[in-house]
């Protein structure tokens, strides 16, 4: 079947297998490989998607059920102007190792912010609760979106610039 | 830069050219999705591969009918272990010395053992397919409790090994048995407590994988794999397989986590390779999350008999340990040849005691095969938790205080370099002020005083400590080598003519950031900024030789390579330096980034101003070649011991037996810290492993071997809400026989957390001991007449 979904964006459109996974479809189709795997059933969020701008596992979500909706991923966090603030907290803030859950985490992290500009140490543990990290044991994740709501966009700067030097 | 809240730490040195704060240099990519996972790889034609898993966990083959899945119109190719057999490929070593199946031929031994291998167009084609082949089983009885394994009517498991009538793999013993009797024998005191190490499952959020690429013209193997040891993986493909290893190369790129479970080559990998070269095309094979979980590396699957003897006022005179370790259908632990328990005869803990003595009994059971994985420097994990628990059963029994009991046995600062009773020489500490620092952080006095009052209202509140010794940064050559392979470490150093540099490293990160790490360990000798200087590694053809990361072996055996390494570059640029200047390399003072006239610090070069004359026409003295560059092998001459003192505080619901880690005080000592960003991401990690293993994780089994624990519905891993705010302090004790001092620290919270948890857990329960994982039944149970050990 042929399905178009807004992705990032931009309409894409492709023919897929009725059963093909929103997951697949990002990554194999669109080659959109900064969306990662990692369980099958919807427990580690390293799939995590925005679906019409709330936190979704895009590994069981069909692609034919995001026709006609609008998906943002990783690669849609950076803008024009820079790094989105989170992007830049998890740098800040030690807020990843191996880098997996990262864009979940980060995408999470987004929605939370836009949701709640100011949230509380345990909301952002809450908000991220349906995640696994098995790197960073959290704290820095949660210092990471802290960082991102006490620097709202126009406070961001680029990280190649700050990448390599002291937090 | 903006300043930021939280960090707990003193303002950093900005952008430091060597040790310090620095941010990783690797994050870039990943915040923007552009890591690049092996199933990020994709080639033009790549096919896919899906493997095909007994659902039985012992029984005999009776047929194998693959003629509908050939039949599938996607498929290319369908491998059976009778077709491996052919190649010589249906059996392979492990790390133990001992045989795998790589598909099936006789019996399947475990359930989610590999049957058959299917390669088709895509992913789905290759599932589905697998679907379609019929095998015929004709089940056996199998061997699930460890604690059976020997019986004398235990089913045979490996019976394809020639004249065996058991379930033994080995008998291991350290120490000194007669002297520990003594010891005894007179003893005042003696505790005995039996207590499992359940099984669990390092669980890195990336899968196992592969993508092997083998080039039908020239013969040359590309493997994209995640793997923690590129070369040890390259050089045994090449033994196993036959190939020449100048054709194989082995790339491990971004890894999502490995913990111990990237460590072993897997039965999936030889078949993606098989199907490369049966399909002159690119075959990717990417496990799910059941399939790790069920059939790779687990770890732990430790029962332990141990015993503790003390005088009435508290000394501890001596431990005594027997082990059952459960290690599955094939013995694939990763350890030194010498070690079949790894370094678990580090149990004598932290502790200067009179005699020591393990025994450790292995034993195949119908389990995946495994044992050394997750964060466990070897199992030392194992025998941290067995002697820092004996020290709480101790302590129960003289009612004593943990602290003041641990306080009065640490080994003194004087005594190191420490001898131990089993054969280790601990290189540096002070373990007293350690421990100090650790109960002064947690207000320790004030704690005990609180718990005090909750338990007057009936309320359970819980205080654990542990104080634990690692062992890591294998190893000396002398005594250790994987299959042979000695465990030193090489690398490579070469600074460009504009004075930028690249470092090729032998190890490999999983996201402990080498990038970084290794650029500011070259950048803190030679004066380069960290920024200037490439990290290469994770691929066998760009870099020199090694074993690997893993054990928490980077820093202190590839990290040490590096330092060396840019020493010797440093010396070389001192003989170009005294060649610019016309004056004897003699006298020539390096600070960091230039070599001065001593006594003239104005008339000097940069290292950047060197390494442009290196390369140019400057005469050289005679005998000394252009360039600046420089290798080096790196022979461990002991093991680090990075050290530390850990405190728990829980909080335990009387009527649901549901725990709550309030707080967690670690403070770790790992010698001199290169990034103490970094090492602090790293012990964050590990005490959250612990509150995993100490609480909820376990891989279990039911009596006919059916996995319990085969998705992350059933094996729990911590969120975000069932782990505090970490606390964290440290010491430095530089290791004395370290170029730099490290001592490593990757592994060090995982080893050191879980008996802080579950003796604050029995210390708010008032029960001597319950075993992990320590849930609510579990400990509700505990609480209520007694918990049996989980299976």
């Amino acid at each position: 079947m042929q399905v178009t979904i807004n992705v990032n964006g931009e309409d894409r459109t492709a023919e897929v297998e009725a059963r093909h996974l929103l997951v697949r479809f990002l990554r194999d189709d669109l080659g959109l490989t900064g969306t990662h795997w990692g369980c099958d059933t919807s427990n580690c969020g390293t799939c995590v998607v925005l679906f019409d701008g709330e936190p979704v596992k895009s590994c069981t979500m069909l692609a034919a059920m995001a026709a006609g909706h609008r998906v943002r991923t990783v690669e849609s966090l950076e803008t024009a102007d820079g790094l989105d603030p989170v992007q830049q907290g998890f740098i800040e803030q030690h807020g990843l190792q191996c880098g997996f859950c990262t864009p979940g985490m980060m995408l999470t992290a987004r929605a939370l912010l836009d949701r709640d500009p100011d949230p509380t140490d345990q909301e952002i543990r809450e908000a991220i609760s349906g995640q696994l990290c098995r790197c960073t044991g959290y704290l820095n994740i949660v210092r990471a979106v802290r960082w991102a709501a006490d620097h709202p966009a126009e406070a961001t700067v680029a990280a190649d610039a700050s990448a390599g030097s002291t937090p | 830069m903006t300043a930021v809240q939280e960090t707990g730490s003193a303002p950093a040195e900005e952008r430091p050219i060597g040790y310090g704060r620095l941010k990783r240099k690797e994050d870039p990519r990943f915040v923007r999705g552009k890591g690049h996972y092996v199933d990020d790889v994709q080639l033009p034609g790549m096919l896919h591969g899906a493997v095909l898993r007994s659902p039985l966990a012992h029984a005999r083959i009776v047929s194998i009918d693959t003629s509908a899945a050939e039949s599938h119109p996607k498929v290319r190719a369908v491998i059976t272990g009778a077709a491996l057999e052919g190649l010589g490929l249906a059996w392979m070593p492990t790390l133990s010395m001992d045989t795998q199946a790589v598909l099936a031929t006789d019996k399947v031994r475990f359930q989610g053992q590999e049957v058959a291998f299917v390669v088709a167009d895509d992913h789905y084609a290759a599932r589905d397919a697998v679907e379609l082949i019929d095998v015929e089983y004709e089940p056996l009885p199998p061997v699930i409790d460890a604690r059976h394994a020997l019986d004398a009517d235990a089913p045979v498991i490996r019976d394809d090994q020639e004249g065996r009538t058991d379930n033994r793999i080995f008998d291991w013993e350290a120490g000194d048995r007669t002297a520990t009797d003594e010891v005894f024998a007179r003893a005042e005191v003696v505790v005995v407590q039996d207590m499992l190490y359940p099984r669990v499952h390092p669980a890195p959020l990336e899968t196992c994988g592969c993508v092997a690429d083998m080039d039908p013209v020239d013969g040359k193997l590309t493997l994209w794999s995640t793997t923690q040891a590129p070369h040890a993986h390259r050089t045994l493909y090449a033994m196993v397989a036959g190939l020449p290893e100048h054709k194989i190369r082995v790339i491990s790129p971004d890894i999502g986590g490995g913990f111990g479970n990237k460590v072993p080559i897997y039965p999936g990998y030889v078949c993606a390779v098989v199907g490369s070269i049966l399909t002159k095309k690119p075959v990717k094979w990417m496990e799910d999350r059941s399939e790790n979980l069920m059939s790779t590396g687990f770890a732990r699957d430790y029962h332990m008999h141990g015993e503790i003897a003390a005088t009435r006022e508290g000394r501890i005179l001596a431990v005594r340990v027997k082990v059952l370790a459960d290690h599955g259908a094939f013995n694939g632990t990763a350890q030194p040849s010498k070690y079949p328990a790894g370094f678990f005869h580090v149990f004598t803990g932290s502790y200067d005691i009179e005699a020591a003595h393990c025994a450790v009994t292995g034993v195949y059971t119908d389990k995946a095969p495994g044992g050394v994985a997750y964060a466990c420097s070897f199992r030392v994990t194992e025998a941290v938790y067995l002697i820092e628990r004996l020290v709480d059963c101790l302590a129960d029994e003289l009612h004593a205080d943990p602290a003041e009991l641990r306080m009065k046995n640490l080994i003194r600062p004087d005594q190191f370099p420490y001898p131990s009773k089993t054969g280790w020489e601990y290189d540096s500490g002070d373990y007293p002020a350690t421990l100090r620092k650790a109960l002064d952080l947690a207000g320790y006095e004030a704690l005990r005083r609180e718990q005090a009052e909750r338990r007057a209202r009936g309320e359970l509140m819980g205080i654990g400590l542990s104080f634990f010794t690692e062992t890591v940064g294998a190893g000396p050559r002398r005594h250790m080598d994987i299959l042979g392979l000695g465990m030193a470490d090489g690398c490579e150093l070469r600074v460009h003519p504009t004075g930028k540099a690249v470092v090729r490293l032998s190890v490999q990160s999983q996201g402990q950031g080498h990038e970084t790490t290794f650029a500011q360990i070259v950048a803190e000798e030679l004066g380069i900024p960290p920024e200037d200087i490439e990290v290469v590694h994770g691929d066998t053809d760009q870099t020199p030789f090694g074993l690997g990361t893993y054990g928490s072996r980077s820093t202190p055996v590839s990290g040490a390579a590096a330092a060396v390494v840019a020493r010797k570059v440093r010396d070389k640029a001192r003989i170009v330096a005294g060649a610019m200047m016309e004056v004897s390399p003699d006298d020539l003072e390096w600070e960091k980034g230039r070599w001065f006239v001593r006594g003239d610090p104005t008339a000097a070069r940069t290292i950047q101003e060197i390494a442009l004359a290196a390369h140019g026409a400057l005469e050289l003295p005679e005998g000394v070649e252009g360039h600046l560059e420089a290798t080096t092998v790196y022979n461990p001459p002991n093991l680090t011991f990075p050290y530390g003192a850990y405190l728990c505080v829980v909080d335990v619901d009387p009527g649901t037996g549901v725990v709550k880690v309030r707080r967690f005080v670690a403070v770790d000592d790992c010698g001199t810290r290169i990034n103490p960003m970094i090492i602090e991401g790293q012990v964050h990690g590990g005490l959250a492993d612990g509150v995993g293993m100490a609480l909820s994780e376990i891989i279990s089994f039911d009596e006919d071997g059916n996995c319990l624990s085969g998705s992350f519905m059933d094996y729990l891993v911590p969120t975000a809400l069932e782990v505090p705010a970490w606390e964290l302090g440290h010491t430095v004790t530089p290791s004395p026989h370290h170029p730099i001092g490290a001592k490593g620290v990757g592994e060090s919270a995982t080893v050191g957390s879980p008996p802080a948890i579950v003796n604050a857990v029995m210390d708010a329960i008032g029960v001597r001991h319950a075993d992990m994982p320590l849930t609510p039944g579990r400990v509700w149970l505990a609480m209520h007449g007694g918990v049996e050990a989980p299976q």
